[in-house]
């Protein structure tokens, strides 16, 4: 069974490293500042002990009053698993940093978010639109498209 | 006259060439474009282009209720619609906390298996036929698929985009006729398996064709998250089924072939064993399978508590994964699906590079996807 690593015991870990960089914890989430996500998502994939070699999923989520991204992180060496969240307030021109230096698979997941969800995120190679044509107006999953 | 023999050094220069292959390509299995830069035959580079199939199914799912997405989960992987339900289903069950019966679940895992079978035939009889082994091997494995289709078709009614699964069980019972019927396929199967592999297994075309060619490293693997027989083939011993055990695949005793080499070959010999892994839980399954209820007391309506949750299977195509996002009402506030036939391409540009066109399609081919989850 993968074992999901609770976000408030990883959050000390991180406190200690990143201070500030922890918003909140949970015992299934660990929500993070924008700007401190690369490092602290460098630190999880390259610590010995967490080693969070494989992201197996990216996900956006419009709630409105911001945007929140969500990682879901494996490691296939020890078998675990963590959940990391950071959100984006702006609703005009959001921005978040890239994982895909960290992470090649969040390469079309970036650009699927960034198509329906009108986020940009800075450092990825090649963000533009991944389903809908260049020339399309508006982001669809978010709340206030239709 | 005497002339002067002078040697002009020639200098070639060749421009990089653009080919459009796709949409619509017999071997792009769906519409699936890409921009391959060429250097006379030799590929330099490649752009994926999506899209052509963008349903918009995650903004549809926002608007129904959670049973009412079960039918359009069928259409995101419509080669594994059974394994799409179960997904979805067991998502939807981590985030309202619903229970599913004993018998359910035998039946769930009885269906998910025979679509890993339907599906990897579908996907080694076309990647056979991209090799250029023409129609002969993949009418053979229809052949065989069909008869699992007729198994559908008992249960549910349906060949193609089944349904049949819900939120806290299966729709129906299975009729009286299906177990015979898929004790006689159990019988026959191993065998069809073994005329596959005295026709396939060492074929001089076959290896020359796929062995050594389009080699996914397992770091690479890795990092870009494949998973399902593109992951394993590339010798990561990575199953949901085992890692991660959803359902009673706890219960079941059964191997996980992996590759080494992580080439076409190593895919595709991955996938013909894991057939027979899938033959191995069917016969535990069907032995153990007990009487009862196969769906347990669920309102209509269903409203999860406020809150998400994050289920995933191994589906045949890899790990498929629904996120999904409640807050109290009867509908989704967000459907997110972990398509893995999407995430499986992040690699493909740096398979093919070095390789000839003709290798495109057969790399492309040992990826196995669908368009309709890819684009969704």
């Amino acid at each position: 069974m993968t074992l999901a690593l609770s976000g408030k015991d990883i959050a000390k870990q991180i406190e200690k490293k990143f201070p500030g960089g922890v918003v909140e914890s949970a015992a299934e989430s660990l929500l993070v500042e924008a700007e401190s996500l690369l490092e602290i998502a460098a630190y999880l994939k390259n610590t010995p002990g967490l080693d969070f070699d494989y992201l197996t999923a990216v996900s956006g989520v419009d709630y409105l009053d911001c945007f929140e991204v969500v990682y879901q992180l494996t490691s296939l060496e020890h078998n675990h698993s963590l959940v990391l969240k950071t959100r984006c307030y702006q609703r005009d021109n959001p921005t978040l940093p890239s994982v895909v230096g960290l992470w090649r698979a969040a390469d079309f997941q970036e650009r699927e978010i960034c198509d329906l969800f009108g986020i940009s995120f800075t450092g990825h190679p090649n963000l533009k639109r991944i389903f809908l044509w260049e020339g399309f107006e508006g982001h669809p999953l978010r709340k206030d498209f239709l | 006259m005497a002339t002067t023999a002078k040697t002009k050094e020639i200098v070639v220069n060749t421009e990089p060439f653009v080919v459009n292959f796709g949409p619509l390509h017999p071997s792009t299995h769906g519409v699936f474009r890409m921009k391959i830069t060429l250097d006379g035959e030799v590929i330099v580079d490649m752009e994926p282009v999506f899209g052509y199939l963008h349903r918009g199914i995650e903004k549809l799912g926002e608007e129904r209720t959670y049973t009412q997405v079960i039918p359009l989960t069928d259409r995101l992987d419509y080669l594994a619609s059974m394994s799409n339900n179960l997904a979805y289903c067991l998502a939807v069950e981590k985030l309202a906390g619903i229970a599913v019966p004993e018998r359910a679940e035998y039946l769930r895992v009885i269906m998910a298996e025979l679509q890993r079978i339907a599906s990897h035939l579908i996907a080694v009889g076309s990647f056979l036929t991209d090799c250029g082994a023409f129609l002969t091997p993949v009418v053979y494995m229809i052949r065989e698929r069909e008869r699992i289709l007729d198994l559908f078709d008992m249960v549910c009614g349906q060949r193609l985009t089944y349904n049949y699964m819900r939120v806290g069980g299966v729709s129906q019972d299975i009729p009286q006729e299906f177990m015979p019927a898929l004790a006689k396929f159990l019988k026959e199967m191993p065998g069809w398996i073994d005329e596959y592999e005295r026709l396939l297994k060492e074929n001089e075309i076959l290896l020359a064709r796929s062995k050594g060619v389009g080699i996914l490293p397992r770091d690479l693997a890795i990092n870009i998250a494949a998973s399902g027989p593109v992951l394993r083939g590339s010798g990561v011993k990575w199953d949901i089924r085992k890692a991660d055990p959803y359902s009673i695949y706890d219960r079941f005793e059964f191997d996980i072939p992996v590759g080494t080499a992580g080439d076409c070959y190593d895919r595709y010999r991955v996938r013909v064993e894991e057939m027979r892994q899938s033959l191995r839980i069917l016969r535990q399954a069907i032995k153990d399978l007990p009487r009862g209820e196969v769906r347990s007391e669920v309102p209509h309506l269903i409203r999860p508590p406020a809150g998400e949750a994050y289920g995933h299977i191994e589906a045949p195509k890899g790990d498929l994964g629904f996120y999904l996002v409640s807050d109290g009402s009867i509908a989704p506030y967000r459907f997110h699906v972990r398509a893995p036939t999407l995430i499986n391409l992040t690699a493909l540009a740096d398979m093919i590079r070095g390789w000839k066109i003709a290798d495109t399609i057969i790399i492309f081919g040992s990826i196995d996807i669908c368009m309709g989850e890819v684009d969704r």
